[in-house]
């Protein structure tokens, strides 16, 4: 039995629609790894834990539905009923590592700079829109900020940062989340750069824990094989940057 | 050498143990995957006409024992998995699991299967949690046979119904499926079951129940298929908390010439059917079982 239901000690406002949950668990958690998240009456969802600090953990979360919007109502003293957690996380013994975080994809990989100190880029569409940043600047070596629209940090987006980066210092392991467009394109720069990758992926998900098979992309279970896939499992992966499945299980076109 | 091989009615099996429906095989490789790593065929997720989102989530949580699931048949619809199934059977020997309401519809849907490649279709009498589907029509022995007939007259594939143990005519249902020129019955599909959080008072699952699988099961699985062999003449599947090889030695000696595993790929990982083949041959070499046929329903003498 792994489903646990746990108090929320602290919500923290990182951005004017991004709120972290902190709540106590004691569960040993790899970076990179998530939990199913029940929304009573409405959804279970599953979340990337943004913090392992001890028996504190949390889960950051963008409020862009109804599941969502309901998380955002939760303050401290609330209980919520996760179960996990779940996934592969990244393996952060990969030498120079230099970590991505794209909108709130950035919490999927903040744990994974608070343990190793990496370089790391934020990039977001905007600066109001950029989560992390004070953490992710206490513990990364060199933080760099992209924004689309050049209202902080670097004006493009997190691939022609880390392309940047790339020329001035050796990495050998590109760490990223965030949007699929960004995944694809990171992957992308890191083939023809020769790279290693970690990307952590996300398709819609019931079970979470490997069984339905309804997360699957081509023989890949995003919820056990991945969440975190390297560059070799995603040069195998047809519909990664191409399309996803909904519900049903039928194939949507994401171009 | 002990062999693995066995024979379902027509249908001959180089290795006993198969993917249980709704299992890894919501696509074509995933399926094939599930056969590279030792299962002796993959049983297709549900299908029905259209398609169908299934419950909402939650749809699934692990309890002590093994795992409760309300999934609601989530399918694509049949047209859209033909690519799936082509893409499968290309690779490996697939049943095409369907479900439907009415005779007409298990017909229509089993002969697409055919169609797709399938090489045996396996009627869903027995999901216990959607409404006008599965269990619901498959504890009534008289549309049981219906079902079964009309499948059987439209398909030339074995035809395969995959029971319910939540009823106390088993033995009833079983003998409706023979009665009705059925191939093989398939025991057993999930406990109606329920989980509730004490801290929010209410049921978990967004169905409110679900249907129980894993090794809390096994023992009435078990009990169903010995019941099943008892009045059957044709052959019986097995399936519910088969973890490993003497999981799977107890449904074969209960009566089963083949088996299905499901629930035990959240622990035991997609290489549990190596280890049940393996575990299985060593046994059988060292107790003098040269096949399957020989070991099947050894309880019974």
């Amino acid at each position: 039995m792994n489903d646990y239901t746990v108090t929320i000690e602290k919500v923290i406002q990182e951005s004017y629609d991004t709120r972290t949950l902190a709540f106590g668990w004691d569960a040993e958690v790899r970076p990179g790894q998530f939990v199913m998240v029940w929304v009573p009456g409405i959804d279970e969802i599953p979340m990337s834990v943004s913090g392992i600090n001890g028996r504190t953990k949390s889960i950051t979360v963008k409020a862009i539905g109804e599941a969502t919007n309901a998380l955002h109502t939760l303050s401290a003293g609330d209980r919520m009923r996760i179960r996990g957690p779940y996934g592969n996380g990244f393996d952060l013994s990969r030498g120079e590592m230099l970590i991505i975080g794209g909108g709130v994809g950035t919490a999927a990989v903040i744990s994974a700079t608070v343990q190793t100190g990496s370089d790391m880029i934020i990039a977001a569409r905007s600066e109001k829109d950029i989560i992390m940043n004070d953490i992710a600047s206490r513990y990364s070596k060199n933080l760099r900020i992209a924004t689309d629209d050049g209202s902080a940090g670097f004006r493009g987006n997190a691939v022609q940062l880390m392309k940047e980066m790339v020329s001035a210092k050796h990495y050998d392991c590109i760490i990223a989340c965030g949007p699929e467009v960004m995944l694809y394109f990171t992957y992308k720069a890191c083939e023809e750069l020769g790279l290693e990758c970690q990307l952590s992926l996300e398709r819609y998900m019931k079970c979470g824990a490997g069984v339905c098979g309804c997360c699957v992309m081509d023989d890949m279970r995003v919820c056990k094989d991945g969440p975190v896939f390297t560059k070799q499992q995603i040069s195998e992966l047809s519909e990664f940057g191409k399309s996803k499945r909904d519900a049903c299980g039928r194939l949507i076109s994401m171009r | 050498m002990a062999s693995l091989r066995t024979e379902i009615g027509a249908l001959a099996l180089e290795k006993p143990g198969m993917v249980a429906s709704g299992i890894m095989d919501e696509t074509g490789p995933s399926m094939i995957r599930m056969i590279k790593e030792g299962a002796g065929a993959a049983v297709s997720k549900s299908i029905g006409c259209e398609p169908n989102e299934g419950h909402k989530n939650p749809c699934f949580s692990e309890v002590c024992g093994g795992l409760v699931n309300a999934m609601g048949l989530p399918n694509p619809g049949i047209e859209l998995f033909e690519e799936e199934m082509r893409t499968a059977s290309a690779h490996g020997k697939i049943i095409g699991s369907v479900y439907g309401a009415k005779p007409d519809e298990f017909a229509f849907l089993a002969g697409k299967m055919e169609d797709f490649g399938a090489c045996a279709v396996e009627l869903n009498l027995s999901c216990p949690h959607a409404k006008g589907y599965g269990m619901e029509i498959g504890t009534d022995p008289a549309i049981v046979k219906s079902i079964v007939s009309a499948v059987k007259s439209s398909v030339s594939i074995p035809v395969w119904a995959k029971l319910t143990p939540n009823t106390h005519i088993l033995a009833d249902i079983g003998r409706a499926v023979q009665d009705a020129g059925g191939d093989a019955v398939v025991a057993i599909n999930t406990l109606k079951a329920m989980i509730i959080s004490p801290e929010f008072a209410r049921p978990v699952l967004s169905n409110k129940f679900g249907g129980l699988s894993g090794k809390a099961i096994k023992p009435v699985g078990v009990r169903a298929v010995y019941d099943l062999k008892s009045v059957l003449d044709i052959p019986i599947v097995g399936v519910g908390g088969i973890y490993g090889w003497r999981d799977a030695a107890e449904y074969i000696m209960a009566g089963a010439s083949a088996f299905q595993v499901g629930s035990a790929v959240l622990s035991e990982g997609t290489g549990v059917f190596g280890k049940i083949n393996e575990g299985l041959e060593r046994f059988m070499d060292e107790y003098g079982y040269g096949s399957v046929k020989s070991m099947a329903g050894a309880a019974h003498e």
